[in-house]
């Protein structure tokens, strides 16, 4: 396999996992300039809040907000038969994507678990460009090289930023910097050039608000974030609000709400099983998941609205009537724009009918909560003749 | 009155055998913004170092140990309604619990305000 992957600094992804090893990002001077507070993530040091993860939370569900994810992977793979290749791996139809119009998709194990969550777009150069979660990206690195043929090579991006504009004003303020760019609608990418720097931007992103994914040079990245960030709309925002943006949006968190032990049927990620693939198999974890299909699986994802004003988080217990584990809380915390806790949880098939009450139980103290729709706050994408 | 820190972010003060606890100005600030407290009912024995009250942010939960052994006597209701509170006035209303001392000597472990000031300013 031809391939240009190194890692500069030498460091088994292990290893990065502890505080010594941290490794830093391109904007990481741009955030302590800022009065980012520093945290480790994925093993590398990222801004966890600035002023405050509800000011921040609130500010983009208003305004526009821009985080940086480069510490999530970018990735390019080329060769001749690219998309079949990649489609050993993951139930993405990827022959019949659109070029320029990034899919989710999932990285697949043998039995049907989930290896990484992640978007691909097809290029018009015949390359097909990924965005893979931070922490996952050193296995799903591995994992490619170990199952894709010698002929496709993978490119790791990281000489590049990653920066996303999430916000209802995101569209206003990108297009001042950056024109032409409201023109994209969501799930739409495109090329554009700024100040001698070729950018990849799609209107996409995991906030459930209107917004943008920009890949920028990292030579380029800091420049970029001061144009965003002197547009009145745009504050930076931390990877805290992220998160609580993201759980309200129904947006599932690899490691956290997806992992080996979950599949995409009991994930409810069942709009990721395209047709074509369903029915031709030819991707791990094909034969349990097309009876997992049938069957009904265990358990299922679901949104609970937690009563009182105590978040239950990952890790909390979902209990039956007699008190026996049934299933568990991987997300949880307090919605900074319900002003109430909210969680995601498994739970029997049978109980996620949205209504259904929920028992759960936090460090030795029991909790009630109710199945509800997801998502918990509308999405607001721009489609295509809104 | 005198008021004593501990090394967790506690405060604590003593009034003849009687105390307040709360978490310090720092402490907040660390945790962010606060969406839950969790107070100890009256009447529990807490020993110096027990979990006695819960702290909630956005983020995550906090225990908040009891800086000496005693008798919780009050909880901060208003924490109920108006958990920001803690934000707000960590060092005043945002108070957690009152108790009564069992063994005023353990006081002599704790910091004083200045040597508090030393610790957080090293951290």
């Amino acid at each position: 396999m031809s391939e240009t992957i190194q890692d500069p600094h030498g460091q088994d992804p292990e290893a990065a996992e502890g505080e010594d090893a941290l490794l830093q990002l391109p904007l990481d001077a741009w955030h302590r300039a800022r009065g980012g507070r520093m945290v480790p993530f994925a093993g590398y040091e990222m801004p966890v809040q600035y002023e405050g993860i509800m000011a921040e939370h609130l500010w983009v569900r208003e305004h526009a907000g821009l985080f940086d994810v480069s510490h999530m992977g970018q990735l390019s793979f080329s060769g001749e038969g690219v998309e079949a290749a990649l489609e050993a791996l993951m139930p993405a139809d990827i022959q019949a994507a659109r070029p320029s119009h990034p899919v989710y998709s999932l990285l697949m194990a043998e039995n049907g678990g989930i290896l990484d969550d992640l978007m691909l777009t097809r290029r018009d150069d015949g390359s097909v460009y990924m965005v893979v979660n931070g922490a996952c990206k050193w296995d799903d690195i591995a994992h490619f090289r170990e199952f894709l043929p010698d002929e496709i090579g993978m490119n790791h991006m990281e000489d590049h930023a990653l920066l996303a504009l999430q916000g209802p004003e995101a569209a206003t303020a990108l297009e001042r910097v950056i024109p032409g760019v409201s023109a994209l609608v969501f799930m739409q990418g495109a090329a554009f050039g700024w100040q001698g720097h070729e950018l990849w931007i799609s209107r996409s992103g995991y906030t459930g608000e209107d917004g943008f994914e920009i890949s920028v040079p990292a030579e380029a990245a800091a420049a970029l974030a001061d144009a965003l960030t002197a547009q009145p709309e745009v504050k930076p925002i931390g990877l805290g609000a992220r998160d609580s943006l993201r759980l309200e949006a129904d947006l599932p968190l690899y490691g956290h709400d997806l992992d080996t032990e979950t599949t995409p049927v009991s994930a409810q990620l069942g709009f990721a099983l395209k047709k074509r693939r369903r029915e031709e198999g030819g991707f791990p974890g094909h034969a349990r998941i097309m009876l997992e299909r049938e069957q009904g699986p265990i358990l299922k994802r679901v949104g609970l609205v937690v009563e009182g004003r105590q978040p239950v988080r990952e890790g909390g217990l979902v209990l039956d009537a007699e008190g026996n584990e049934v299933g568990k809380v991987t997300s949880g915390g307090f919605a900074p724009t319900l002003q109430q806790p909210i969680a995601m949880a498994y739970v029997p098939a049978a109980s996620a009918e949205p209504g259904t009450k929920i028992t759960l139980a936090q460090r030795g103290k029991i909790h009630s909560a109710e199945v509800v729709k997801m998502p918990f706050v509308a999405h607001k994408y721009v489609r295509k003749g809104a | 009155m005198s008021r004593y820190f501990t090394e967790d972010h506690e405060w604590i003060d003593v009034d003849g055998d009687t105390a307040t606890v709360g978490i310090t100005d720092y402490a907040q600030s660390q945790l962010g913004d606060i969406v839950f407290v969790e107070t100890p009912d009256e009447g529990k024995e807490v020993s110096k170092g027990d979990d006695a009250a819960v702290v909630e942010s956005v983020k995550a939960a906090s225990d908040v140990y009891a800086p000496v052994s005693g008798t919780v006597i009050e909880g901060n209701e208003a924490l109920a309604d108006n958990p920001a509170l803690v934000n707000e006035d960590p060092e005043g209303e945002g108070w957690f619990f009152k108790l009564t001392l069992s063994d005023p000597s353990e006081l002599e472990s704790l910091m004083n305000d200045s040597a508090y000031q030393d610790y957080v300013s090293k951290l």
